[in-house]
């Protein structure tokens, strides 16, 4: 049974249909990777999942249960959880009070405080920054708050839209890493990625989408190797 | 000089109900971006409802004061639910044209079950004064003060320290990423409105014993220098609001004390307009970048 399961997804922004009947499905315990040009409708899916957009047609079950209708609140409570495009940390809160802020729907204070433990291990330099204004990081660290932010709200499966974009790549090499390990820690991943070729490595299985439409699925190492996957999404072989 | 320290409390007193009011402005705007012109009104329900229950229950002031804050707050949140929030995907001109209606249908709605005439209200607080050297302060001047003080100190706490508080920050920066948080929008927007709404009902009660009468257009004026005071400070910002309202209070008082109280009013309008021209973010605002 897929963590993820979604059918024939439509979203509509007034005339223009950005999702023509989109499926996809995401095991549990998997990386699935997300790639497609600009355009093509990744973020749109990833906010129609999440409950931002909606949706105009279609069927999406999480868990064995359908979320088409239901809340963003709901959804995040459920354990599917988004970190968006562009980081979105908040800024004029703290970097401790953005974590916490993940953490919003939880009740469990132990919890949480050992969930920010485990946070603060894994990105050191957000607990050296904890009582910084989180606008005032560099790029890379508003993409670890942004993640860090995500994982306070216990996610089963988390939407990660562009997580390399815009960094060094010695960073991007860092969060690619840092993605393996959220993953290796029982968390299912669905990566939305521009560099299709870090997507690639890391990723269990993998889609290609082109102008609202899934184009290609497959097995991510075998896409890796596909001609189409290289000439179009890896600059050749 | 000694004239001139009475008359720098005597400003800081009104300049306290100003930040009372400006408050309810900024908090709205940052977090909808609506400049809420039917707040001023917010303010003139809270003085009736402090003539109603201290004529007719007999309420005294504290527990008069928290009716009316109670009173004030779910006519913010119901205000919101009629008549923002259908329309907060629509352009943002026509929000604050709704905003104007909605002020003109609390004030003639007032108008019509309350009539015209001026009410007044039975004494309230002790009519006893101190004198410090050259000030005297009253004992009203005092209740004042210090309920400012306490409901800006309260208000602070609850921004900064609160989980609700946080989410309403977390709202102002950046709605969709507090939705993709699991906060509900909706909520914490009616909380804000609550909030606001309720320091102008505490506003209301205090101007209303201060010049010991209620009009259903008292709220007009008023509202529209609360308002000029959360411009001076900065639109958004808490801080702002709160020195804002007590500078234009100060000058509104020195105005009328040393120059012409003709001129009271003009120099209210004469400073939104130096600001809109010398630093249009005010005192601590920041300048907004248009998104593209």
């Amino acid at each position: 049974m897929a963590m993820l399961d979604v059918k024939d997804l439509h979203v509509h922004y007034g005339a223009i249909e950005a999702l023509k009947g989109v499926s996809l499905k995401v095991e549990p315990g998997q990386i699935v990777s997300l790639i497609g040009a600009n355009g093509a409708g990744k973020t749109s899916l990833l906010q129609a999942i999440s409950g931002i957009v909606k949706k105009s047609g279609g069927e999406v079950v999480f868990e064995d249960d359908s979320i088409y209708k239901v809340s963003p609140r709901k959804i995040v409570s459920s354990g599917l959880v988004q970190v968006p495009e562009g980081r979105h940390v908040f800024p004029g809160l703290s970097v401790y009070e953005n974590l916490m802020m993940g953490a919003y729907l939880r009740k469990d204070k132990q919890g949480i405080n050992e969930d920010l433990k485990k946070i603060y291990e894994r990105f050191p330099i957000l607990e050296k920054r904890k009582n910084q204004d989180a606008s005032t990081l560099s790029g890379g660290e508003q993409q670890m708050l942004a993640m860090g932010r995500a994982l306070m709200a216990k996610p089963k499966l988390l939407l990660l839209d562009e997580p390399s974009m815009g960094l060094a790549p010695i960073l991007v090499k860092e969060i690619f890493s840092i993605i393996k390990d959220i993953n290796e820690a029982g968390t299912t991943i669905l990566l939305v990625e521009q560099n299709a070729r870090m997507a690639l490595q890391i990723a269990d299985y993998a889609y290609v989408m082109e102008t609202g439409n899934v184009a290609l699925e497959g097995p991510a190492s075998e896409l890796a190797s596909s001609k189409a996957v290289q000439e179009a999404y890896l600059g050749g072989a | 000089m000694d004239q001139f320290l009475q008359q720098l409390v005597n400003g800081l007193s009104l300049g306290s109900i100003y930040a009372l009011v400006a408050l309810g402005y900024t908090m709205v705007y940052g977090i909808i971006k609506l400049i809420n012109f039917a707040h001023g009104d917010v303010y003139m329900i809270g003085a009736y409802t402090a003539y109603w229950v201290t004529t007719y229950f007999g309420l005294s002031f504290l527990p008069a004061l928290l009716v009316c804050m109670v009173v004030c707050g779910l006519l913010g949140v119901l205000i919101e639910r009629i008549a923002y929030k259908p329309l907060r995907k629509a352009p943002r001109i026509t929000a604050l044209i709704t905003a104007i209606g909605v002020s003109y249908v609390i004030e003639y709605t007032t108008q019509f079950f309350m009539g015209t005439s001026v009410r007044t209200y039975p004494p309230l607080l002790p009519n006893q004064s101190w004198t410090f050297g050259p000030i005297t302060i009253t004992y009203l001047q005092f209740v004042i003060f210090s309920v400012t003080l306490v409901l800006c100190v309260l208000l602070t706490l609850i921004i900064q320290k609160t989980k609700i508080g946080r989410a309403m920050r977390a709202v102002s920066a950046d709605e969709n990423a507090a939705k993709l948080m699991g906060i509900s929008v909706d909520n914490t927007i009616s909380f804000t409105f609550f909030l606001g709404s309720a320091l102008a009902g505490a506003a209301g009660i205090l101007v209303g014993i201060y010049y010991n009468s209620a009009t259903p257009l008292m709220g007009m004026v008023p509202g529209l220098k609360a308002f000029v005071a959360a411009v001076f400070g900065g639109i958004g910002s808490i801080p702002g609001a709160m020195v804002g309202g007590l500078f234009i209070g100060i000058c509104e008082t020195l105005v009328t004390a040393y120059g012409n109280s003709m001129y009271r009013d003009a120099i209210v309008y004469g400073i939104l307009i130096l600001v809109l021209i010398i630093r249009p973010a005010g005192l601590f605002g920041k300048a907004e970048k248009e998104k593209v």
